[in-house]
């Protein structure tokens, strides 16, 4: 199938796409990677799509020490060839490289990625687990949001009409953090059927564990819920099956197992 | 009797030994195709050409009320009753009981499967035909739909074809007498299995453009079949054209596997849209349509037994087999072939005393069925492989123990098998010894025994055998449109000394250009770089029913011979005369006519008889070097490849992953006129064989709605999915070929499901779980063993 016709704008700035994304029927696009399939089924029929990519805004990488901040336009593979800075152990790099195909990590980005909210995207379990925050833009101001608060559902966020996501800001976890994540996938690069992320940082007090592709936002389970064992009941709301909640609970167990072990490495 | 001694050489004086027959050259064709210099459907623009894009049905089954045609756009869209003339497809078999449908180039009357056409929009872009299909609007009166074909033959069911009473399109039955053995048999073993619907997926999709030529009075439709003189008989019935009055054109053609064997709706509404508008139109298939409107194959659901003595020796298998033939019988194969083929061929290369099957040719609420590389074998082959499994299991043997026990062994070669398939020559036990060696059983077994977690090892073993270019005798009894007799071939010297050869077979992605060529080259010696195949067009290659059946190398190969040779000795008189020696003391050697010492080029021949005749004597032969070759097989029962696969998988039977760690196959396909290619068809194969095994299943709901509509829901297996692969071959010649050459193309597709399943059950084996359904999937497993676990707590 062929899209709708629409008219599409390359604006400069935020300030410039902010005006353009309050015409009506207006459309932001980011890589395209999810818009350009949903564009072509004719699922997305705007009047007018919006490109992010030209705006210098969206595009800074900073580390600060105490977090580091993406700009939404920071492309999956860019991240995968360390051309970003990453946290210790090259987490973020090994995130990006297992998302898609090559040639999609080439254009999609982490902003267009969490603003699609697809409930099975992994950018979306494993910033979550690692307590990001969304920074967005508006001509009134931005706003930060946790990203447990920013997805509402499937596909869904707490984006206002014409708010952009300009950023992503990841807290540097301590010394002795541990992390892991696990996926699966019944093909490399094909979304997965069961997802976990854990984080294990003691410095912060932080024990998080994160289920994805739930069919709907991903399920957080911190503390002493952080469990493995407590995941199937977790799941029972979730509206997945028997067997999905038996997945995610034995990838739960593996990447538990993942971060203690790599736990314990940063403490031996 | 396994041996390299084709019978050839000898009959053919201009042996090139570097490029003939059994040579590993590099194709032809790949030079375009690698370099993106391929012509694809889409490649072609015509001036003042239109696209097209059809208004879709989107229920499964429904009564078609009013159309409506958007204000003032009237003239832009098509529905059945602009087509005037245009008759429906109908492709019926002779088998007693066959019923008929009727399947309109525009849906009439009713709809019967989700993405029936219904309307055609015409416009100057495919996205503004589009605009326009959204802007019609249909009346349907929903209706029942079937979508398993189980419930579709319970009685009380909806219909698809009001008037046929139930939803058969044929019963047959092969009336075996199995009582006495039912009752004696000491192992008898039971199995419920069911393959999943699949979803062709050729890299190019279909797509066709249609031209009305004023000069001829001529409709040219260029279109991406494997079967153009097939197309042009259907079409031209159709459209009430008589045939000359049609031409069809295939260019490149990106990927076949059955899925281009059919004469399509859209191919009657692009031929009648040229003729009316005047100006040519276009349509191009998308993934959406293929997948949404087009899951058309190899669905069976099998009741099945078999017996065995103590030993684990075969004697009798009693089965039923179901085939979900969907809405229509389509052209030229029809709505029987997949079933009546599961009839004839369940036996598998087993000897047994007693066969009995009843199958069903069911009509459900889905696109009709379209055989697909190894039609109705990768189904068959499972079912037969499932139950010699379990045998082995009854009778405390080896998988491998079991099969030796019962596979037609080479000395009964040739053996009539117990529906009367004539195996034509072959070591069936030998090429499972050999698989079995490659694969390492007792270091399987060693491993399998050591290992400890979630993770288990199985090992897995199919054998086959494989009906290919089987001609007349078998089909006609079938009675379905189109039979395949006799094949012919062009051969024509050019005034340079290069050959031209045309075939009216198609190649697209066998490397029959190549292939072909090297025929041509064994026999004439000239390079295969000047000999150019010329296919995929009605207007310039003799009649043929195409490339299906793994019949090209040996139909149009022995034709491509035969042509050759008669032009050769056309070649040696006008030689022989320019010698001045006798045509019996002459040869062929290298493109040469040579006597003695005295040669003369092909070349020089060539151009002396088309340009300088003054040069020959009078008493010259004017027949030319033109010729037309026709060919058939010494016997028309078809050839047998055959193959052995083995294949060693882990299951993680926590997640249910399947991962193939090793894969053996050791294949005999006669005599190979290119080993790189026949390697190519094999791996291609088994890629093909590993989705229908894990991967490719296209689900319906009970409103009959496909739910895998696009390529991240309908699972292809790619690049990180398909093992690599481990090929033996043994080269037993077909005593009815030209060369010895069998038809080798489908082979690799047959067996995979069969070897992965039984060795995922194999792994599975001590947790009490199995498998009767594929694709196997994580879900499926993780399911079973789920399902095992609350069984043994309650
Ligand atoms: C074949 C394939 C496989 C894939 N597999 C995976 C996978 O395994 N894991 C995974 O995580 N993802 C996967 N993806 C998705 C991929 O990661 C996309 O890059 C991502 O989902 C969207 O990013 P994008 O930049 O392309 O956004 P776009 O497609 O351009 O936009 C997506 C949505 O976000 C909005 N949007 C984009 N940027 C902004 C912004 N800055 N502010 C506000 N709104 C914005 C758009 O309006 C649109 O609604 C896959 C995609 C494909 C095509």
């Amino acid at each position: 199938m062929k899209p709708v016709d629409f008219a599409f704008d390359q604006p400069a700035t935020l300030a410039q796409a902010s005006t353009m994304l309050a015409t009506e029927g207006a459309r932001a696009m980011g890589g395209g990677q999810s818009l350009g399939p949903m564009l072509n089924f004719r699922v997305a029929r705007p009047a007018r799509i919006v490109a992010l990519h030209g705006l210098a805004e969206c595009q800074g990488v900073e580390d600060a020490g105490d977090a580091l901040t993406l700009g939404a336009s920071t492309p999956h593979a860019a991240i995968e060839d360390g051309r970003t800075p990453d946290l210790p152990g090259g987490i973020l790099s090994r995130i990006a490289a297992n998302i898609a195909y090559r040639a999609v990590r080439t254009r999609g980005t982490m902003g267009g990625s969490l603003c699609h909210a697809d409930p099975g995207a992994d950018w979306l379990c494993t910033l979550g687990a690692l307590g990001a925050l969304v920074l967005t833009w508006t001509p009134r101001g931005g706003r930060m949001v946790p990203l447990s608060g920013f997805v509402t559902g499937a596909f869904r966020t707490v984006l206002q009409p014409g708010e952009i996501v300009q950023a992503i800001r990841i807290p540097r976890p301590g010394a002795d953090f541990g992390w892991g994540y696990v996926k699966a996938c019944r093909k490399p690069g094909e979304f997965a059927h069961a997802m976990c992320a854990v984080l294990l940082d003691p410095t912060h007090g932080v024990r998080r564990m994160v289920i994805g592709a739930t069919g709907g936002p991903p399920v957080v389970l911190e503390g002493d819920r952080a469990d493995p064992a407590a995941v199937e009941g977790a799941l029972k709301g979730a509206g997945l099956g028997p067997v999905e909640r038996r997945m995610q609970a034995v990838i739960a167990g593996r990447a538990m197992e993942q971060a203690m072990q790599a736990h314990r490495g940063t403490r031996a | 009797m396994t041996t390299d001694d084709a019978p050839r050489s000898n009959s053919f004086p201009g042996h090139n030994n570097k490029q003939g027959v059994g040579q590993s050259v590099p194709r032809k064709e790949d030079d375009r195709y690698l370099r993106g210099t391929g012509e694809y459907v889409g490649d072609i623009r015509l001036s003042g050409m239109r696209e097209l894009a059809f208004v879709r049905s989107p229920y499964a089954h429904a009564r078609l009320g009013a159309i409506h045609k958007p204000a003032g756009r009237e003239d832009c869209v098509f529905t059945a009753a602009d087509l005037h003339g245009v008759e429906p497809i109908i492709a019926n078999s002779g088998l007693p009981g066959f019923k008929s449908s009727a399947q309109y180039a525009l849906a009439y009357e009713k709809v019967r499967h989700v993405g029936e056409a219904v309307a055609v929009c015409v416009a100057p872009t495919r996205a503004e035909a589009e605009d326009l299909a959204a802007t019609v609007v249909v009346d349907y009166e929903e209706l029942p739909a079937l979508s398993d074909m189980l419930d579709a033959i319970t009685p009380g069911a909806a219909l698809v074809h009001d008037h046929w009473g139930d939803n058969l399109f044929l019963q047959t039955q092969v009336a075996g007498d199995v009582d006495e053995i039912i009752r004696t048999a000491p192992i008898h073993v039971k199995r419920t299995l069911r393959t999943a619907r699949q979803c062709m997926s050729p890299m190019e999709g279909r797509g066709v453009i249609a031209r009305w030529e004023s000069r001829l009075n001529q409709l040219v439709l260029i279109t991406s079949t494997q079967m153009p003189h097939i197309v042009r008989t259907g079409l031209a019935g159709c459209l009430g054209l008589s045939e000359e009055q049609v031409r069809i054109i295939a260019p490149d053609v990106g990927g076949g596997f059955g899925y281009k064997g059919i004469l399509l709706p859209e191919e009657v509404c692009a031929g009648f849209l040229a003729r009316h508008l005047g100006h040519p139109v276009r349509w191009l298939e998308d993934r959406r349509e293929q997948l949404a409107g087009n899951a058309n194959c190899r669905e069976h659901h099998y009741e099945l037994n078999a017996y065995a003595d103590r030993d684990g020796r075969l004697l009798a298998v009693d089965a039923d087999a179901s085939v979900d033939a969907g809405a229509y019988s389509i052209y030229p194969f029809s709505a029987c072939l997949e079933a009546a083929q599961v009839a004839s061929i369940l036996p598998g290369p087993y000897r047994m005393q007693g066969y009995r099957c009843h199958t069903r040719s069911v009509a459900t609420n889905k696109a009709g069925i379209v055989p697909y590389r190894g039609v109705a074998r990768a189904g068959v082959c499972y079912a037969i492989e499932s139950l010699m499994d379990d045998i082995a299991v009854q009778a405390g043997l080896e998988p491998w123990e079991v099969r030796l026990r019962n596979l037609v062994p080479a000395e009964l070669m040739p053996f009539d098998n117990i529906t009367n398939k004539h195996f034509d020559s072959g070591d069936y036990p030998e090429a499972l010894r050999r698989v079995v060696k490659a694969i390492d059983v007792p270091g399987v077994r060693a491993r399998q025994a050591a290992m400890q977690g979630p993770v288990r090892l199985g090992l897995g073993i199919a054998i086959f055998c494989e009906q290919g270019a089987h001609g007349t005798s078998v089909y006609h009894g079938w009675g379905i449109p189109m039979v395949p007799g006799f094949e012919q071939a062009v051969a024509r010297l050019t005034p340079d000394g290069g050959l031209e050869l045309r075939v009216g077979i198609q190649s697209h992605g066998q490397g029959l250009e190549t292939t072909l060529a090297q025929v041509g080259a064994e026999v004439l010696g000239i390079p295969i770089e000047r000999i150019q195949v010329v296919h995929g067009d009605t207007a310039l290659t003799p009649y043929s029913t195409g490339t299906w059946g793994s019949r090209c190398m040996v139909m149009a190969g022995g034709a491509v011979a035969t042509a050759c040779r008669e032009l050769a000795e056309r070649i040696v008189a006008i030689g022989a005369k320019l010698l001045q020696v006798r045509a019996e003391d002459t040869r062929i050697v290298d493109g040469a006519v040579v006597s003695g010492e005295r040669t003369v080029t092909i070349a020089e021949v060539a151009r002396t008889w088309y340009l300088r005749p003054q040069e020959l004597p009078a008493d010259v032969s004017p027949a030319g070097l033109e010729v037309t070759g026709g060919y058939r097989t010494r016997r028309d029962t078809g050839t047998f490849s055959y193959a052995a696969h083995a294949v060693v998988v882990s299951v993680d039977t926590e997640m249910g992953d399947v991962k193939i760690l090793d894969y053996a196959i050791c294949e005999d396909g006669g005599v190979l006129v290119n080993p790189m290619i026949v390697d190519g068809q094999v791996n291609g194969g088994l890629a093909q064989g590993v989705g229908t095994a894990l991967y490719e299943e296209m689900p319906f709901d009970a409103a009959g709605q496909p739910l895998a509509t696009t390529l991240a829901d309908y699972m292809l297996p790619g690049a990180t999915e398909v093992p690599l692969l481990r090929i033996d071959h043994m080269v037993t010649p077909s005593p009815y070929t030209e060369f010895g050459q069998k038809g080798i193309g489908e082979g690799g597709a047959i067996g995979p499901p069969a070897a992965i399943a039984n060795a995922v059950n194999d792994a599975l084996r001590p947790l009490g779980v199995r498998m009767d359904r594929l694709p196997i999937t994580p879900h499926r497993i993780v399911s079973a063993l789920m399902a095992r676990e609350q069984g043994v707590a309650s």
